[in-house]
């Protein structure tokens, strides 16, 4: 960094400095990034910075915290300068991890077998049988390979003193790789030069291990290996890590409800039917995994997995009921345990932690409250940990208390100082000192753990020894300098042949399918509400006496088409106000911000299908919106964000998107969506009072999107008959009724042949010779009981248009996307109806 | 030579589902257990539909269980489970005779270095709080009462179990069964499972291991009426670690140590360990439940159900 940075630079006292000495000289593995930046002129770090951030809003990288009511995604927190280490310090650091995982590794082998150590003594059984997360109904499973923990996280610190200790045992099924990963990705393009001078080690490999490890393990029986990441959804914290896995490392990113068993295999429901599923790396936690055998009430889980994983017909990475190492309570018991299953002496020990289910710990613990950490024993405790020096004499004795009366289910852990590290402050641009700690990660091979060459380094907020993202930390890439070339090594798996290329259909979730579909639907339900919406602005905003009647009749459909709140109160009273709440007020229910943020969840859904950049139209559009306060004028400017957003959309679809089976579900997704919207337009302007229909002609074919067709084809004012040719019967209109009507019955035909299913019955065929067949004669006339007759026959024929669509819809939902003989319910996409326990027995 | 009864037992469950079922996997503890006192002599189970997977097996806990599993759609499901056990009286030792409850207790705690008896051991499954059981510090206070140090352990057993058959109020209408154990103990009032799970919280916050027995109990008809079909239900127990005297069970709803009445299917931590029947259906919508449960004297059986058990033997 330039030289006044580094001048500046206060390291805590007291602490250890990753980056400088006691007197304040740049550790040797330090010296040659230092120079590097030294090098740079003083205002590239501040390009820089912005480089990092802006990467991170353009890749998505979030992280989504449960405190925040809106369940808001938080952009990840990166900070510029990496943390570095030398390459005999990380031998040392990735043998001990090494060595603990597979000690780990071992425990919950037996635990979940033949619990030789329980017996010997060697592990109190409250520390298995008390804990929640010790999954009886998975004792007796032996898991493929006799592997139980594939991936495997150590949280390291470093003491004041400079050695390395373990804080806590991730063994459940780590979060936080993908992160390290997508840091490096963005931190090696922040720094393209040091990076490569400095021969820093590369990440990739690790994840070929996870790969390769999940493929040879699995329970394939000859089978081309089908590995799933198993996600409980968006709403995760980590979600963001789970779709940049799976698509790294080119696993389907699945939920619970895209997988199925029958019999006693799992399968992926695809639009072509169902898969065999033979390794899951799930990302959901043990108890939810099977609601008939765990927790009955998750509706994230397969019914029926255990069964599977019992047959051991599929792998599950971690096994089930790994959760039960991840309480620091086993820390005291690990160096015995290392020494009785394998000789040999820890390498790393943990920070000095007391189980207080043994009296003296108990006692001692209690007598030394001021230097420890309480914390609980059992994770699903749900307690924050206690710092005992801040705790006022009642609190203490409370704490006492409970300690008394429940000794095995608590920790006292020592407080560790962490080490600091240097950090970008983009604030007052500089480099401050702050707390860090190591997370490093172990994946399963034939030949024991291998070590990922490089961790996530949390950084704690602000002072203080708390490094959590949840809390506001923020990450640091690591890196480990090699002291030798390092071949750059892309991910990438075995090389294709001919035959693989020219066969390369993939299959395709059911969901994905599902969501594109409902994509497609809310995308053209935006664009149609918006172009509605602004030919009622336009005419508020023109205030002229003539657009009136215009105005009148738009607000009548508006309200049948239930766009407009319904709550007859102050705010909503005149015209104007209930059109702007209708573009930005979520809680009007069929207005554009209800569908906007309905849009945005389906497409964060299909997140992983999308490219960058259409990703990003989806990603803003939300916040296009102005939000309450908006007036006339800044809802229109909204509109005409979203509508471009929306067309730029349907271009991509168009032009860029892969024609494989689920675009076709995008495409009639649209299209359903665009017919039910027309035809209840014109179904509601044809039940205007005959004087009123007149002055309705020009905004609805603004709102169909045919007023320039219109006005090129007959250069005069919209006249009934016409305006009815081209938004109903006109099937060389894009946007009109029978256009949709024609696509939509092709369209499913082929997509049906395609992926080798049936649909039942042709809902559609009737309705286009019926369109075809119909005689316009009767809107001839200006006025008339001939002219109503036809009016009310043509309604009632555009009514069972928009039925049909619904019709479809559902039929489309039963046949490709539940798979289960049963239709979802109607109406919202992203809302499925869970597996249900059952009502049960009471014994009396 | 012991004492000996013979039941036959009829428990049906019946589900109707308001929109057909695509497809439901179950997990059935229906079956009785073969314990020291008691003898399943025969037992079948049925499923209206025909699953197409019925596998049998032994849970982690040594119970019978059935998985099944029904892929076609259907709208209603209907198990009947019967079986012919044969009960012997079981001779209880004499509370005086067994150990100390709080020998008990620290025989049961981890002891750094010590090698625990395999019994003590197997015991310390059921010494925790489990979904449905609470390690609460009003309920060790409650319970201290009944265990004074020193007392003979199941004297104080005894001395729960009669505090609680006579402190807590039998009312089926108090509770359902997902009412948390706390709140029966608020209310004083519940059935057996709620009864079962108080005592099991009671003797688990001070430190000792009992375990949920699932079963049925032989019910008395009114004077001078004849017993008829479907007026029993299920029952539920617990059981408790006497050391060398093994479990002993106690039914703290009657206020009896059970014996010749108590037919068992099973045990495990809470209820949620042996449901009688449980699982997960996709679709379905509302449904409704029936159970009928019969606990017959073997030599009444047909007086009973107007014809012979397809069980017993044809005499």
């Amino acid at each position: 960094m330039p030289r006044h940075l580094l001048s500046d630079y206060v390291p805590q006292p007291s602490r250890y400095d990753e980056m400088v000495d006691d007197i304040q000289i740049p550790r040797p593995h330090w010296r040659a990034f230092l120079s590097h930046l030294a090098a740079l002129p003083a205002e590239t770090m501040l390009r820089r910075n912005q480089f990092v951030q802006d990467a991170i809003a353009s890749d998505g990288v979030t992280y989504n915290v449960y405190a925040d009511p809106k369940g808001a995604s938080r952009p990840w927190e990166l900070d510029l300068l990496p943390l570095i280490l030398p390459v005999d310090e990380w031998r040392q650091i990735s043998s001990a991890v090494a060595q603990r995982a597979r000690l780990l590794d071992a425990v919950l082998g037996d635990l979940y077998g033949p619990q030789k150590l329980l017996a010997e003594g060697l592990i109190p059984p409250a520390l298995v049988f008390g804990q929640r997360s010790f999954l009886w109904p998975a004792h007796g499973i032996v898991p493929p390979g006799g592997v139980s923990m594939h991936v495997y996280a150590a949280d390291l610190a470093r003491s004041p003193d400079g050695r390395w200790w373990v804080l806590a045992d991730r063994t459940r099924g780590p979060s936080g790789a993908g992160y390290a990963l997508q840091n490096r990705m963005t931190l090696s393009r922040a720094f393209p030069d040091a990076f490569r001078e400095l021969q820093v080690e590369q990440l990739a490999p690790f994840f070929r291990e996870l790969q390769d490890s999940l493929y040879r393990l699995s329970p394939t029986r000859g089978e081309a290996p089908l590995a799933v990441l198993l996600t409980p959804g968006p709403f995760n914290e980590t979600y963001f890590e789970h779709s940049f896995l799976a698509r790294y490392l080119g696993f389907p990113l699945v939920e619970g409800q895209d997988l199925i068993v029958r019999g006693a295999s799992v399968y992926l429901k695809t639009l072509r039917g169902l898969r065999r599923v033979h390794a899951i790396l799930r990302r959901l936690d043990d108890d939810y995994c099977d609601p008939v055998e765990l927790r009955a009430d998750s509706a994230l889980g397969i019914p029926g997995l255990l069964h599977a994983v019992r047959a051991g017909n599929v792998l599950l990475a971690n096994a089930l009921g790994s959760a039960v190492l991840e309480t620091g309570a086993f820390a005291g018991f690990y160096p015995a345990l290392n020494e009785r299953l394998f000789g040999e002496k820890l390498e790393m020990p943990s920070i000095a932690t007391w189980w207080c289910g043994e009296a003296p710990a108990l006692e001692y613990v209690i007598a030394h409250l001021d230097e420890l950490v309480i914390k609980p024993a059992y994770p699903s405790m749900r307690m924050e940990p206690l710092f005992g020096h801040t705790l006022d004499s009642a609190s203490r004795a409370r704490l006492v208390d409970r300690m008394r009366n429940q000794p095995h289910a608590y920790v006292a852990q020592e407080w560790v100082r962490l080490s600091h590290a240097p950090t970008w402050g983009s604030e007052d641009e500089s480099v401050v000192s702050k707390a860090a700690a190591l997370r490093v990660f172990a994946v399963a091979t034939p030949n024991g753990y291998t070590v990922m060459p490089g961790a996530l380094t949390r950084v704690a907020p602000h002072e203080g020894d708390v490094v959590s993202m949840q809390s506001g930390g923020s990450s640091k890439d690591t890196w480990v300098l090699a002291g030798r070339p390092v071949a750059r090594i892309p991910l990438r798996r075995p090389r294709l042949g001919v035959e693989d290329v020219a066969k390369s259909v993939v299959d395709i979730a059911s969901r994905v399918g599902e969501n594109l579909f409902w994509m497609g639907r809310y995308a053209e339900r935006c664009e149609g509400l918006a172009r509605l919406l602004r030919a009622a602005l336009v005419r508020i905003a023109d205030a002229a006496p003539e657009a009136e009647p215009a105005l009148r009749s738009l607000t009548k459909v508006s309200e049948r088409l239930e766009l407009l709140s319904d709550e007859k109160d102050e705010v909503h009273a005149s015209a104007e106000a209930a059109f702007v709440a209708a573009v930005v007020d979520p809680e009007v229910p069929g207005g554009l911000a209800a569908n906007v943020l309905r849009l945005h969840s389906c497409a964060n859904q299909v997140r992983e299908r999308m490219s960058t950049d259409n990703w990003h139209v989806f990603n803003r559009l939300p916040q296009r919106l102005p939000g309450k306060a908006a007036t006339v004028s800044s809802a229109l400017a909204s509109l005409d964000e979203v509508m471009l957003a929306c067309v730029s959309l349907a271009g991509f679809a168009m032009d860029d998107m892969t024609r494989d089976e689920s675009w076709h579900f995008l495409l009639l997704g649209r299209r359903l969506e665009r017919l039910a919207h027309v035809a209840a337009m014109v179904v509601h302007v044809l039940g205007l009072a005959p004087d009123e229909r007149e002055d309705a002609l020009e905004w609805l074919l603004e709102a169909a999107n045919s007023i320039v067709t219109f006005r090129a084809r007959y250069r005069r004012a919209p006249e009934l008959l016409p305006v009815l040719h081209l938004v109903v019967f006109d099937e060389s209109n894009p946007h009109s009724v029978a256009f949709q009507l024609r696509e939509l019955s092709l369209s499913i035909e082929r997509t049906a042949a395609e992926l080798g299913r049936e649909v039942s019955g042709d809902l559609l065929g009737p309705l286009v010779r019926e369109l075809r067949g119909a005689r316009l004669e009767g809107f001839e006339p200006e006025e008339g009981a001939a002219l109503e007759a036809a009016c009310e026959e043509l309604a009632h024929l555009l009514r069972r248009a928009e039925r049909s669509a619904y019709g479809l819809s559902d039929e489309l939902q039963r046949r490709f996307f539940s798979h289960a003989g049963t239709p979802a319910p109607l109406g919202h996409g992203t809302v499925r109806r869970p597996s249900e326990a059952m009502k049960a027995e009471t014994p009396k | 030579m012991s004492e000996k009864r013979s039941y036959v037992v009829v428990h049906d469950t019946h589900y109707t589902y308001e929109h057909p079922v695509g497809l439901s996997r179950q997990i059935v503890h229906l079956t009785p257990r073969v314990t020291s006192w008691q003898e399943c002599r025969a037992h079948a189970l049925n499923v209206t539909p025909q699953p197409e997977i019925l596998a049998r097996s032994v849970d982690v806990f040594g119970n019978p269980l059935t998985s099944l599993c029904i892929e076609a759609d259907h709208d209603s499901l209907f198990v009947r489970a019967e079986s012919w056990v044969e009960v012997t009286a079981r001779d209880y030792p004499p509370d005086a005779k067994t150990a100390p409850w709080d020998e008990v207790r620290a025989r049961l705690a981890y002891q750094a270095g010590r090698k625990p008896h395999a019994a003590d051991l197997e015991a310390a499954r059921f010494l925790f709080e489990s979904t449905r059981v609470r390690n609460k510090r009003e309920l060790a206070a409650w319970t201290s009462a009944c265990f004074p140090p020193g007392r003979p352990v199941l004297e104080g057993v005894r001395a729960l179990m009669n505090r609680i058959h006579t402190e807590l109020k039998f009312d089926p209408t108090a509770t359902t069964v997902s009412t948390p154990v706390m709140e029966v103990f608020e209310r004083r009032r519940g059935v057996c499972q709620d009864f079962a799970h108080l005592m099991l919280s009671c003797l688990r916050s001070i430190g000792l291991a009992a375990r949920y027995v699932s079963g049925y109990l032989l019910t008395r008809p009114p004077p001078g009426r004849k017993r008829l079909v479907g007026a029993d239900a299920s029952h539920a127990w617990v059981s408790v670690y006497c050391l060398e005297h093994g479990w002993v069970d106690a039914d703290p709803t009657n206020g009896v140590f059970p014996s010749l009445e108590h037919v068992t299917l099973g045990w495990g931590r809470d209820y949620d360990d042996v449901i009688p029947l449980r699982g997960v259906l996709l679709g379905g919508g509302d449904h409704e439940l029936e159970i009928k449960v019969t606990v017959a004297p073997a030599s009444d059986y047909e007086a009973i159900f107007g014809e012979p058990s397809p069980l017993l033997p044809r005499s």
